[in-house]
């Protein structure tokens, strides 16, 4: 596993550190792991073991045979297959849309000449001082003005604006060297052309990372789904997980659980792939260098 | 700036293009400029700017959502709100819940940044899995903790039974719930807060670290007197993000207590939910966003006054 560590260059150690310190540290590191790895042991436990198995105590550490019956449950329960397709419309769709959006605005404000342009940045820039919670009100009823409650559109487009993501590209944008885009100018390239086949090439890295954290944040959204949609089958899976876990009303975990693990299992595969990008674009904005 | 279209000075075989249409090509910039701009604008213009304006006009209005039209009651809404006990009530737990979450954050954050600062195997492996929870959905993991709190047949009651300690009940306990809540934020933010403490780390310069060493200073003291000193840009860096981030948290405490027992969840977040999208009182929903909106500002600005003092000397 590609580790999240940048090393540090030839660190200088004057003094070895004692052994009795060094075990501590190795307690304490193993101490750290079992916190993080515990809740999500029982979580896939859980949702392996037979139902009567997990109401059992002292609980079964290991259960005694792996089933998949709460999934099934689950599934009876609530329509996952459903939500499942919503979470990854509204993601996909989502995140292709916010992306473009950047590129092109960041493109614009990178290479292109136009009056008032650092006023116009500033705008959107600006944006960012906007907290997401305290537009909740006014966009539901912008939602419903515009009859796209309960909607692919509602779900979706009022999370396409990019103020960050428009930061992140442009700033990354000015770091390409002139004579590149010049040059394609030169050999009669539009700027269409010149974005697509000669800056976004060069801006690879920068892209995937972009796209990740915004993969991420649309699949986990929760607030907005919960108040533009109202019908079970434009609920997306966080927001299909409350339904269901107040239907069981905590009486039956195995099949929270199951519901849970499916909701989990896509971002934590797409973590392990993909934490190097993730990891950039969240340090990119905190620490310089 | 230069612009693109301008001759170009490396390349003198090649004969520049840009004759006949030259007087043409700013507009034809602007026109392209507009285009690719525009969605964004609009965008944000529409879902992050209008619901300010609209909320300020609706904080001034009563309204049950149903009516044609809201009507007009001038400050009502905020006298009401400021002169109201379960708004202070609402107030202090945001402020409680903010203040133990965001110091929970830094405090375990720096702890485990500098363990996994040591020369220790695994290092990468744990500082992976403490980042993991960051990118989890909110929801889901609420979920699974409610799972973990519970009093029957939980983990927690299944690792403190056999220490002959009682679980206490973090979910459904009016004194239990809050810490309950920052439990699961603490499992979820903590390894952000250390992954970003120790990128800052290990990028300071060793020379003061070295001449401490020289100087007789002990690991503590290098530490407290050179470390910590030079980590402060990044403590201030994650205080204002926690705030803000924890500020509007919503998806843990809609999922775990949905603001209650009673109110003792009923944060400013969960206020604005509850009293729009449960009791659909607009007015009262908008009023508590303006004040949040407001709050944040001053979150907002100090931070751009600090960072510009910081910049200037």
């Amino acid at each position: 596993m590609a580790a999240i560590t940048p090393q540090r260059a030839a660190p200088a150690r004057p003094q070895r550190t004692p052994r009795p310190v060094r075990a501590v540290q190795y307690v304490l590191l193993l101490g750290v792991a079992a916190l993080f790895v515990g809740p999500l042991y029982w979580l896939l436990t859980t949702a392996l073991k037979a139902p009567d198995e997990i109401y059992q105590f002292p609980p079964a550490w290991w259960p005694s045979a792996l089933t998949w019956e709460n999934f099934g449950l689950a599934w009876e329960a609530a329509p996952f297959d459903r939500f499942f397709l919503n979470s990854t419309i509204a993601t996909v769709a989502g995140t292709a849309l916010k992306v473009a959006n950047a590129v092109l605005t960041a493109y614009a404000f990178a290479y292109l000449r136009f009056p008032f342009k650092n006023t116009l940045f500033l705008l959107i820039l600006g944006a960012m001082m906007v907290p997401g919670h305290v537009t909740l009100l006014p966009n539901y009823l912008t939602m419903a003005t515009l009859g796209w409650i309960n909607t692919y559109a509602g779900l979706i487009i009022p999370g396409i604006g990019s103020a960050f993501a428009t930061f992140l590209m442009r700033q990354h944008f000015r770091t390409l060297p002139r004579e590149v885009t010049d040059a394609a100018s030169v050999d009669g390239a539009g700027h269409l052309r010149t974005l697509w086949q000669v800056v976004l090439p060069m801006s690879r890295p920068m892209l995937v990372t972009v796209v990740v954290i915004t993969a991420v944040e649309e699949w986990n959204n929760f607030v907005w789904p919960l108040i533009v949609t109202n019908t079970e089958e434009m609920r997306t899976l966080p927001v299909g997980l409350l339904i269901l876990k107040d239907q069981e009303g905590l009486s039956n975990w195995g099949t929270i659980m199951a519901g849970t693990l499916i909701v989990l299992v896509p971002m934590l595969v797409i973590f392990f792939v993909a934490q190097r990008w993730i990891v950039g674009g969240i340090t990119a904005g905190a620490v310089k260098g | 700036m230069t612009a693109v279209g301008q001759p170009v000075r490396s390349r003198p075989d090649v004969p520049v293009q840009q004759a006949p249409s030259a007087r043409r090509r700013p507009l034809r910039e602007y026109g392209l400029f507009a285009l690719m701009v525009a969605p964004n604008l609009i965008v944000i213009a529409v879902f992050a700017y209008w619901p300010i304006v609209y909320n300020a006009y609706l904080s001034l209005t009563d309204w049950n959502m149903i009516a044609v039209r809201p009507t007009f009651v001038g400050l009502a809404n905020y006298t009401r709100t400021l002169t109201d006990p379960a708004f202070h009530q609402t107030l202090w737990v945001t402020v409680a819940f903010t203040g133990l979450t965001v110091a929970g954050s830094l405090v375990i954050g720096l702890a485990l940044a500098v363990l996994l600062d040591q020369p220790l195997a695994g290092r990468g492996l744990v500082r992976t899995l403490s980042f993991a929870p960051h990118v989890l959905s909110g929801a889901a993991v609420a979920t699974l903790w409610l799972f973990i709190f519970d009093p029957g047949y939980g983990l927690v009651r299944a690792v403190l039974d056999p220490l002959g300690i009682t679980a206490p009940d973090l979910v459904n306990s009016s004194d239990g719930a809050l810490f309950g809540l920052v439990i699961v934020y603490l499992w979820k933010n903590v390894g952000f807060a250390a992954l970003i403490y120790l990128t800052g780390m290990q990028s300071l310069p060793r020379e003061l670290d070295e001449a401490a060493v020289l100087d007789g200073a002990g690991s503590w003291t290098r530490f407290r007197r050179v470390t910590l000193p030079q980590l402060r840009p990044i403590t201030f860096f994650l205080l204002i993000t926690t705030v803000i981030g924890t500020f509007q948290a919503f998806d843990v405490i809609a999922v775990m207590t949905g603001g209650g027992p009673g109110d003792a969840t009923t944060t400013l977040s969960w206020a604005i939910y509850s009293e729009g999208f449960e009791a659909f009182d607009a007015g009262r929903a908008a009023t508590l966003s303006i004040i949040m909106f407001v709050l944040l500002l001053i979150v907002t600005a100090v931070q751009a006054r600090i960072m510009e003092r910081r910049m200037h000397v």
